[in-house]
């Protein structure tokens, strides 16, 4: 690992420890909830990070589309993040899943309701677990092409998701950043969910960039393979 | 994109279902088994019935569907039909648009068979507006086609082609089947008011049928 990989991780895992500490000691217990509330802090990041990532697959798969018959370096960089992304949404999106289903059995007593969020969130793993399983499914060059459209269908259909499940039925509290008014956070919770969006973030982006570096350098050695196999065919040629 | 294209594309896929009647045959079938099935698993009274049938024909068209789908970019990749086609001057969407439109065809058919047997099984009355249901069944049936050829493509030279299509299909599928199974239970129990589902089934065949028709040129061509 690179000298500054080691620094970001440092750092990273100083403001998570820093994160917890502000998250379960420093702020005040939720004001209905208690310390049940506490689990907001690790909620809310995985959610920040699944749409960050999501986000950072749609620009990839754009891009991947625009330049790949172009700029071949550059194509691979794109979709090399794609897939990374990709993997690290579903991650993030997981642990939403399950802190929030964690937290419901703890405040509305069941583990799992089909409410507007929680339908859509889990349909938008559906979504992007069929398109890391496309992934494995098709081969070769073509394989980037067709999960890059993949991913703008997938993206193309999370609003009618979300709208669909939305009038379908809804559970889960009004939207807490930007909802109603009186459905805010406390300033006094505000150093908690900080603490532990930045530190969730920078991990993402850690690990992220491991998978990225590994990806991309196993589709350059896949590259290079077939070009020498191809440079094997001209000698052949040549000798005869 | 001229209008010829696809016309030629649409005859070519009407003329080959006529002859083998491939897919008409077999998706009947299944849907039928798949209504069966259901009314021996849940053997529902009259006022249950009502509420989920609408549920069950969506379902029992979308797996019959697939088993169809699977079969519709099959056919052309024997004797290298699809390469011929590549290489011809007609731009992709007419080729996806006369494709979409001959399964849909297919589809339909399907669907105004069934529907008597339906009515038949599981005792049905209509209550709400019956009319709307001729709304409701064709958006529906274009929301599944439109993306199931879509898909179908896209897996076509994919291992496992048959299991990725409904794996790839049926995720991006599902705010439509929602809309097509609570206008549908609307329009049938006539408790609620379908006219919202109906415009939501809309907005997703007019999304995913420009996004179809847009993309399906890099699909064609993937390398």
């Amino acid at each position: 690992m690179k000298l500054w990989r080691w620094i970001w991780l440092l750092v990273t895992l100083g403001v998570l420890a820093n994160g917890f500490r502000v998250a379960m000691f420093v702020v005040p217990p939720d004001a209905q909830q208690g310390d049940v509330g506490r689990i907001f802090y690790y909620h809310v990041p995985s959610w920040a990070g699944m749409g960050l990532f999501f986000a950072i697959n749609l620009v990839c798969s754009l891009v991947y589309l625009g330049v790949r018959n172009r700029n071949h370096e550059l194509a691979m960089k794109a979709d090399s993040l794609a897939v990374t992304s990709a993997e690290m949404g579903v991650v993030f999106c997981l642990i939403g899943l399950v802190t929030g289903s964690l937290w419901g059995r703890a405040v509305w007593g069941i583990w799992w309701t089909w409410d507007a969020r929680l339908t859509s969130t889990l349909v938008l793993w559906l979504i992007y677990v069929a398109y890391l399983l496309l992934r494995r499914f098709a081969a070769g060059p073509q394989m980037r092409t067709l999960a890059a459209v993949m991913a703008i269908f997938g993206y193309l259909d999370v609003p009618l998701v979300y709208m669909s499940t939305r009038w379908w039925r809804t559970q889960h509290p009004a939207p807490v950043f930007g909802g109603a008014p009186g459905n805010g956070v406390a300033p006094s919770m505000m150093p908690a969910i900080w603490w532990n969006l930045a530190g969730w973030l920078m991990w993402g982006i850690f690990v992220a960039s491991l998978r990225y570096v590994a990806e991309y350098r196993t589709q350059r050695a896949e590259q290079q393979e077939a070009l020498k196999a191809l440079d094997m065919e001209h000698v052949i040629e040549a000798g005869r | 994109m001229k209008a010829a294209y696809f016309l030629t594309h649409l005859a070519k896929d009407l003329r080959l279902e006529w002859r083998s009647k491939d897919a008409i045959n077999s998706m009947l079938f299944f849907a039928l088994l798949v209504v069966v099935l259901f009314s021996l698993a849940f053997d529902p009274t009259r006022a249950v019935s009502r509420q989920i049938a609408g549920g069950i024909l969506c379902v029992a068209t979308m797996f019959a569907a697939v088993s169809a789908l699977n079969q519709a970019w099959a056919r052309e990749l024997r004797n290298q039909v699809l390469d011929a086609l590549r290489m011809t001057p007609a731009p992709g969407a007419s080729l996806f648009l006369g494709k979409a439109l001959a399964n849909f065809l297919f589809v339909t058919v399907v669907e105004l068979v069934l529907a008597p047997v339906f009515v038949v099984f599981y005792n049905l009355q209509v209550i709400g507006n019956g009319w709307l249901l001729l709304l409701v069944l064709p958006l529906g049936t274009w929301a599944l086609i439109v993306n199931g050829v879509f898909f179908a493509a896209l897996s076509m030279r994919t291992r496992n082609r048959e299991l990725l299509l409904p794996l790839i299909l049926f995720p991006i599928f599902i705010p439509a089947l929602l809309g097509m199974v609570m206008s549908a239970s609307a329009i049938l129990t006539g408790e609620s008011d379908p006219v919202l589902w109906i415009k939501m089934l809309a907005a997703y065949d007019v999304i995913f049928t420009t996004a179809c028709m847009m993309m399906f040129e890099v699909i064609l061509h993937a390398e």
